[in-house]
Order: structure tokens, then C-alpha cells, then sequence
């Protein structure tokens, strides 16, 4: 099979499914057949939503060979991902999917493993829990949600895990409290861990590597700066890494959790913090004309 | 029979070229210099000698026939003086627009050594846009063969490899990361300089001659170099996908807000049109004072970029004197006619936080010219003491860029100490079929270069596949050119260069 065949070039990438798992998190399975052949655990994609869009990173949440087809699990946050929400419907298509970017994560020396999905991270997880997994490691997930009617791919992590940890920031089911209290929890009940990998907002996997710190255990965190060609060639994702410069879509996007500077990954979010507030109200007042017109 | 002319009997001055105004200019994407008028481009041909020693053609590096393609202008057949051009040159509208032609072919013209030399690039661009106009475009008869080749990038480089294979028959598929093909051409450089209609118009003709453009497609990551010669079927692999990765200077205060590269504000603003924000989506925040640290080509653009994008104070920041400036004359001009201040024999030393992790200013240091250094150029040394400050909210790198690791990362290409691709002078690389050329072998150089570079690599594939129609008559001792395992890779060149 040709590239050519994976996509139809004037319409670009078909949406073959979507799930919403809440107002604000939804799921997108895309076809694209080369891609899932080359997608690896850890690896990201760049995605266009329309011609005018901007480019915006998102982690593959799930790649199917055999299906051909490979899975995003949004956060609704600002203009782009919320306007996804609204337009990204079953046949559509994506004006520009590339990838997958990154070096892959690195999965097989570790013997027993613990990976842990925060917020945004809960999807990206799943894939290095999977490959884990595969590599014959024990696998302690640990999920967090803000209560339980939120939670999704429970069924997904308990295949591919030896013990799962949910927390609820509510305790509406499994421990309350952040996610650290399951990494705690684990480190608790097991001596032997070799690593943690943790995927979700910068402060959560800041506490995830505080946590681990004292015992010293590998602690690995996928970075997520803002982005734009996610190639090497704009270095607006540079990150800094016991003290050194790295630009995160070509020399991560995992990096050693107590080698990061946390703050100025969470400075450097906040950049386009007032533009992209514009855009947000830009667009809504846009939805609101249109909605006024019909 | 006209007299011969003489460097008297010439028009002495340069046809100038209509420009839009610097005051109005600097607040719109039109472009700056709009052309040559049939006039204008028929007095400054007059202006050629026709020299027999033919220095110009030295200067150029495609060494494109030059007083030919001028003396044809002088007979009014432009369409004749297309096809002299474009049998070495493709993108003529290009280059006579983005060519540093003081240093090439300017830089030679008898002409320059008692008045101003004749306006080679203007009559190319001249031709070229005539011929973009025009529609005009030269297809040779192209018989198929059944080698497929494959592409990356979509630069100049890999433009004129395609073309070039495209017409010796192959079936040449390009490989683009970005969702638009152009490479630097695209991203880079303003449309105030090059528009993207020509650049367009010239992958239009690509797509003519039989070429596809894979967009959104990153090679090394989808799949790897050596997949494109296993499972993917092609014969010949050409890589031409820039240098990339910008420098910084490793001072304090980088990772403050407001500290960007210009490869990201080029970017933002030409490939996403951060400039038509909130339409477009990409947002591009600059506050009132933007410096630019850097004197070349990316840097003049990142500051009239700047400009039009509403800064009020726009500053260079470069550490040697004009002299040494690496930007082409006449940007460097524009940018002076547009209210860049320039702050020769000046480096930053620390960018200052404005307490809300934003920028507030810069200090710097004043530098003075030592001892040449590698490049022949004086050697800048600070000079003790002469540490000052200057306000400004947004700091733009422009000081160079680095080799693109992806493929180093995910191939065995061999590369050179600083990790641009190694290759022979036949542009291959250390894996058998695979050539390289433009700025992923040289490091940053121009347009005509990396189009050089991508043709002499069309020739070398040509000799490699073994079609006939190439300069040099592949020679190899194998009966069979396909299938070859890496031991009998040298003793395959060596009998080339025998
Ligand atoms: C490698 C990588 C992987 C990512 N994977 C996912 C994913 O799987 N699912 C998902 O929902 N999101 C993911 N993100 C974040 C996603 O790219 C951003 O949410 C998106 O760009 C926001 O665009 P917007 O226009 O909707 O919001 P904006 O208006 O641009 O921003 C809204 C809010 O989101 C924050 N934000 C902006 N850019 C980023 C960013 N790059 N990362 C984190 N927060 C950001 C801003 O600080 C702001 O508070 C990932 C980011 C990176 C770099
Ligand atoms: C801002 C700026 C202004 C300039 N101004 C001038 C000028 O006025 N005159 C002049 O002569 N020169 C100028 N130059 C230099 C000139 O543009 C470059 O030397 C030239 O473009 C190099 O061509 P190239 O083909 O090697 O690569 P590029 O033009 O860099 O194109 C490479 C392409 O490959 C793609 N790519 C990279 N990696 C991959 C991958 N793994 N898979 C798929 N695709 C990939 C990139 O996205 C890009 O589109 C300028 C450069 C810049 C940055
Ligand atoms: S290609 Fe460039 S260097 Fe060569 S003649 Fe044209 S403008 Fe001059
Ligand atoms: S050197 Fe100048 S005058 Fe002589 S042929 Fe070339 S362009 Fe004409
Ligand atoms: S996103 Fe541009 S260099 Fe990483």
C-alpha cells in the first residue's frame, strides 16, 4: 500500500470514530494506515484541524496496525481544541496529520514499572503501559480523574496492567486524592520498582518526580511545550534539562523527570497566554453570530 | 551592423528598479521591488559587453550563460532567453529575486570594475516572471523508465533534483514535513520578498512535469531511509532537508517570554499567517522594541517581519561591522530605508527579566575587530568596560542554525562531526542510492547552491540508475546495479571517479 492510498490528499485525514468521555475530553480515531505501522509508545503527532488552523501536538493515545488507524484523546482547553470539539464529527477530516514525532520511549530494560496518567496524560499513558506490557515487565497503572463519572479505558488499562490505582480528586471510586497518592501508594507496596513514567500537566509530573526522588528511581516525563513545526527547526520547544537546552519534539519528548526545570516549562506554557485568550473570545463570538444567524 | 560597444558607449547607471515606497512598504506584505518594466529591462541589457571572458557566468554557481540569455533580451526574444536560462537554472524568478548577486554574479561583471555591474539577477527576474506570466514552461519529451525515486525535502534542493529526474523519465515522488511544499522558500522568506504565488507557480510546473508532493509526511519517523529502498521500492533516494535547528547563545535569560528564534517568527508569521491572527489561528506576540541578534539574510527578514507586523523600534544586534554582514546588499538596504536601527560591534551578554518573566531589555557589550579569524573575517573582542543596556520586550535569535537530527537518528547515514550528512563529490552518501545536497551537506548557504546541489545529485542518480541521457557514462565493473551489498560500494565509486 502506497501513502498515496492512506489518504485522500484534497480531503486530507478521515475521522473514522469518536467518543466523548466528558464535556471536555473526547476521542478521535483517525485513519491513516502508515502511521499506525510506524507509531511507537511515547511519540506524538502535529495536527491541523482545518486550512487556517494552527499546528497543535497531541500524543498518540492508541495506534491499531491492523485497523490502520490511530487515536487522539483531546482536552478541550483553548480555541483549537475546543473548535475541534464542535467540528470533528465521524467522516469528517483532518486538514493535516504528521508524524509520529519524537523518539520513541524507551520500553524493555525495566522489570517492573509504574505508569502514571494525570489529566491530559490518562490517554498518552496507555500506550507505554501497552508496550511495557509487551516488553514482559510488571505494570502498576495509576489513573487519575476528577470523580468517577469521568473515568474512561478502565477495561483498556486492566488488560495491560498487573494492578491498576484510580484516584479521584472526589473518591468517588478508587483512592482520593491526586495521583501521587496512588505513585506513593505503589512505591509503598512494592521495593523493587525500576521505574515511573508520568504524563500529564507540568505539576503533576513535577510531584510525580518529587515523589520518587528520595528512592531515587528513574522517573521519566513526557514533555509537552508549545510547538510548531514539532521537526527541529523553530526551537519554540526548548525545555531545560539539568541545565541544559534540548528542544523537545527531536530530543524528547521524555526526558529524566528529576533533570527538568519544571517552572520554566510552566513559564514558558503561559507565552501566547494573552493571544490565545483573543482567540478563544474571537471564535465565540463568531459561534455566537452564526448561532444568532439560524 | 552596430558599433561594438565600450564601457563608454553604455548606459553608465543602473536601470533602478520601482520599489514601494519605505514608509508605506513597511507596514504591508506587498513586495518591496516590483520588477523590471520591458524598458527598463531592455536599457539595462544595453548595458552588457558581451565580454568574451565571460566572468559573470564564473560568479554564478549554476554558471547560467548569462551574456547569452542578455543578448537575447536585447532582440526581444525573452521567450529565447527562458530557455537559456532554464537550461540550468529553474527557478529564475526565484533566484533573480533572492540571489546574494554582489558576491556571485554581479560580483564578477566587468562592468562592476569602472561603474555599477549590470543587473544580472533584475533581467532574470525579469525573464522569469515574464515567463510565470506567460505560462510559459519547458517540458522535453520524457520517456518513462521504470526507476522510481523518492525525495526529501521540498527546497530548492529537492525541487531541482525532482525536475531533473522527472525529465530523464523517472517517476519522482517529493517528501514534504510541512503541510506546503517550498521548504525555506515557503517558511522563510517573507512574501514582501519572494511572494508565494511564484513559488506556487513553479511547484505547479513540477507537478506538470509528472512529480507528486507527499506533504505531512516526516522521513526518518514514518517510515526510515532505508524502508524507502527495502519494502517502498525505490531505486534512488535524494535527501535535501535544510539545516534547521536554531543556535542560541547560551547567555542568561533565554527561556524568558519574548525569546525566540527567527526560524519560529518566520514560521509563525509566513507558513501559518500569524500575521491575519485571529483568522488564522497562530497567535505571534511582539512587544513595542524587537532586537535581532544576527546580520544575515534570516535576520533582515525577521526584522522587517517585525516591522509589518506593527513593532514600533526594531533593532540589529550584531557583533562585527557592516562590512562583515552576511545579508544580501540589498536587504541590508531595505532595512535601513524601513527604520532599522543597527547596533554594529554589539553582543548581548544578558537578557533582563521584567519580574513577570517577560523581557525587559538587553545588555550588551560594545566589540571592537582583532586578528582574521577561520573565515578571513576579523575576529570580534569585547571591549572592557563598555557594558550597556537598552529596553526592548522581544529578543530574536537569527545567529545560525545546526544540522536536523531525525535522520542521523534514525538511519545509518554517516555524518560529519557536526552532523550534517557526509558525501562524496559525487553528493552520495555512505548508503548505496542515497545522495544529499543543499544546506543538510553544506550547513546554511542560498537558493542557487542548494539548487546546484540538487542537480549535480540528479546527474549522479542518473549515472547510478545507468540512463543514458547523463554526462558521464556510468562505468561499473557489475553487470547489475541493483542488489549490491555494502562491501562492493567503494570499489563501484572507485570505478566512477577511475
Ligand atoms: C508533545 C505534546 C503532546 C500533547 N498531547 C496532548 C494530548 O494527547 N491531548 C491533549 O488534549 N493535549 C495534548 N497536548 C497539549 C495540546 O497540544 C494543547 O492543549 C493545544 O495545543 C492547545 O491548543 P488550543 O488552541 O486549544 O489552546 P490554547 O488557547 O493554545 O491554550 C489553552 C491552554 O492550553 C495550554 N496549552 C497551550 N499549548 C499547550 C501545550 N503544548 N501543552 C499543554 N498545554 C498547552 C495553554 O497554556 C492554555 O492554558 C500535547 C502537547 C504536546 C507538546
Ligand atoms: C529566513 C531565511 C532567508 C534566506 N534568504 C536567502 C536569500 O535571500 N538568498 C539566498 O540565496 N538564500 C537565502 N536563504 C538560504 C536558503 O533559503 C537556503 O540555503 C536554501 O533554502 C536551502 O535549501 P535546501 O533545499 O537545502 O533546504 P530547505 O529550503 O531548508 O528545505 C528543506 C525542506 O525539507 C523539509 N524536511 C526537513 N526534514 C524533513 C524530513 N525528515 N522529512 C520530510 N521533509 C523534511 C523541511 O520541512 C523543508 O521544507 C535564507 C534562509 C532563511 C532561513
Ligand atoms: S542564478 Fe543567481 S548567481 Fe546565477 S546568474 Fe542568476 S542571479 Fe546570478
Ligand atoms: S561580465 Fe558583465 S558585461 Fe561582461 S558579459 Fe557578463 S554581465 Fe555582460
Ligand atoms: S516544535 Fe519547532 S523545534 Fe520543536
Amino acid at each position: 500500500m502506497t501513502l498515496a492510498q492512506d489518504k485522500v490528499a484534497a480531503q486530507g485525514y478521515e475521522i473514522v470514530t469518536r467518543l466523548d468521555f466528558s464535556e471536555t475530553t473526547f476521542l478521535l480515531e483517525i485513519r491513516h494506515a502508515a502511521l499506525a505501522r510506524a507509531a511507537r509508545a511515547g511519540q506524538f503527532v502535529i495536527v491541523m484541524s482545518h486550512e487556517e488552523g494552527e499546528r497543535i501536538p497531541l500524543t498518540l493515545a492508541d495506534f491499531d496496525r491492523g485497523r490502520g488507524t490511530i487515536t487522539l484523546v483531546i482536552q478541550a482547553a483553548g480555541k483549537t481544541t475546543r473548535e475541534m470539539q464542535e467540528t470533528c464529527q465521524v467522516g469528517g477530516h483532518l486538514h493535516a496529520v504528521v508524524g509520529p514525532m519524537g523518539i520513541p520511549s524507551h520500553v524493555g530494560s525495566s522489570k517492573k514499572v509504574v505508569c502514571v496518567g494525570g489529566g491530559l496524560g490518562v490517554a498518552p499513558i496507555y500506550p507505554q503501559a501497552r508496550a511495557h506490557k509487551e516488553a514482559g515487565a510488571y505494570v502498576i497503572g495509576v489513573v487519575g480523574f476528577r470523580s468517577k463519572a469521568l473515568m474512561f479505558w478502565e477495561d483498556k488499562f486492566r488488560a495491560c496492567c498487573d494492578q491498576l490505582i484510580v484516584c479521584t480528586d472526589d473518591g468517588s471510586t478508587g483512592i482520593k486524592g491526586l495521583v501521587t497518592e496512588g505513585v506513593k501508594q505503589a512505591l509503598a507496596e512494592h521495593a523493587d520498582i525500576d521505574e515511573v513514567v508520568a504524563i500529564g500537566p507540568p505539576i503533576m509530573m513535577k510531584a510525580c518526580a518529587a515523589t520518587t526522588k528520595p528512592r531515587a528511581i528513574k522517573t521519566t516525563v513526557s514533555l509537552n511545550p508549545i510547538m510548531v513545526d514539532g521537526t527541529g527547526m523553530c526551537g519554540g520547544c526548548r525545555v531545560r534539562v539539568g541545565g541544559k537546552v534540548f528542544f523537545a519534539c527531536v530530543d524528547g519528548p521524555d526526558f529524566d523527570g528529576h533533570e527538568v526545570d519544571f517552572d520554566d516549562l510552566t513559564q514558558r506554557l503561559r507565552r501566547y497566554a494573552p493571544a490565545e485568550r483573543r482567540a478563544l473570545e474571537h471564535w465565540r463570538e463568531n459561534c455566537r453570530m452564526r448561532g444568532a444567524q439560524s | 551592423m552596430a558599433k561594438k560597444k565600450t564601457i563608454r558607449t553604455i548606459p553608465q547607471d543602473r536601470t533602478p528598479m520601482r520599489e514601494q515606497p519605505a514608509g508605506e512598504r513597511r507596514h504591508n506584505f506587498g513586495e518591496v521591488a516590483c520588477g523590471y518594466a520591458l524598458e527598463d529591462a531592455q536599457r539595462e541589457a544595453e548595458r552588457c559587453l558581451f565580454c568574451p571572458e565571460r566572468f559573470c557566468v564564473q560568479g554564478c554557481p549554476v554558471s547560467i550563460d548569462i551574456p547569452d540569455f542578455i543578448r537575447k533580451i536585447t532582440e526581444k526574444d525573452f521567450r529565447g532567453a527562458y530557455d537559456i536560462i532554464t537550461a540550468t537554472n529553474l527557478l529564475p524568478a526565484i533566484c533573480g529575486r533572492v540571489c546574494p548577486q554582489e558576491t556571485q554574479c554581479e560580483g564578477q561583471c566587468t562592468v562592476g570594475d569602472s561603474l555599477e555591474p549590470v543587473a544580472i539577477g533584475r533581467l532574470e527576474r525579469f525573464v522569469g516572471d515574464l515567463a510565470v506570466a506567460e505560462g510559459w514552461i519547458n517540458i522535453p519529451p520524457i520517456e518513462a523508465n521504470a526507476f522510481r525515486v523518492a525525495i526529501v525535502g521540498s527546497g530548492p534542493s529537492g525541487m531541482a533534483c525532482a525536475a531533473d529526474l522527472a525529465k530523464a523519465g523517472c517517476d519522482v515522488t517529493v517528501y514534504e514535513a510541512f503541510q506546503e511544499a517550498g521548504g525555506v522558500l515557503k517558511y522563510g522568506i517573507p512574501e514582501f520578498r519572494l511572494p508565494n504565488s511564484v513559488i506556487d507557480s513553479e511547484i505547479g510546473k513540477l507537478i506538470k512535469l509528472g512529480i507528486k508532493f507527499e506533504c505531512n509526511t516526516l522521513v526518518g519517523r514514518l517510515f526510515t531511509v532505508e524502508q524507502m529502498l527495502g519494502e517502498m521500492g525505490f531505486q534512488a533516494v535524494f535527501i535535501g532537508t535544510g539545516a534547521g535547528y536554531p543556535s542560541f547563545m547560551g547567555i542568561p535569560g533565554e527561556s524568558l517570554d519574548g525569546v525566540l528564534s527567527a526560524n519560529e517568527l518566520l514560521t509563525r508569521c509566513n507558513l501559518m499567517q500569524a500575521r491575519d491572527f485571529p483568522r488564522h489561528d497562530t497567535p505571534l506576540e511582539l512587544g513595542r522594541r524587537v532586537a535581532v541578534i544576527g546580520a544575515g539574510n534570516t535576520a533582515m527578514d525577521a526584522m522587517r517581519v517585525s516591522l509589518r507586523l506593527g513593532a514600533e523600534e526594531v533593532h540589529c544586534i550584531y557583533r562585527r561591522s557592516k562590512a562583515e554582514a552576511p545579508a544580501r546588499a540589498e536587504e541590508l538596504h531595505h532595512a535601513e530605508q524601513e527604520g532599522v536601527e543597527f547596533h554594529w560591534l554589539t553582543s548581548p551578554v544578558e537578557l533582563l527579566d521584567d519580574g513577570k518573566r517577560g523581557v525587559r531589555g538587553m545588555r550588551c557589550i560594545r566589540m571592537e575587530l582583532g586578528e582574521p579569524d577561520d573565515s578571513g573575517r576579523r575576529r570580534p573582542v569585547p571591549v572592557k568596560g563598555s557594558e550597556f543596556e537598552f529596553d526592548c520586550e522581544t529578543v530574536v535569535y537569527a545567529i545560525g542554525t545546526n544540522a536536523n537530527p531525525i535522520l542521523g537518528q534514525t538511519s545509518k547515514l554517516r555524518l560529519n562531526k557536526r552532523g550534517y550528512i557526509e558525501v562524496d563529490e559525487d553528493l552520495a552518501t555512505s548508503i548505496m542510492g542515497v545522495y544529499a545536497g543543499g544546506d543538510i551537506v553544506t550547513g546554511a548557504a542560498t537558493v542557487i547552491e542548494a539548487m546546484g546541489a540538487g542537480r549535480k545529485a540528479a546527474a549522479s542518480i542518473k549515472r547510478y540508475l545507468g540512463l543514458r541521457d547523463s554526462e558521464r557514462v556510468y562505468r561499473a565493473a557489475e553487470p547489475a546495479l541493483f542488489g549490491i551489498g555494502e562491501r562492493n560500494y567503494v570499489r563501484l565509486h572507485q570505478s566512477v571517479d577511475a
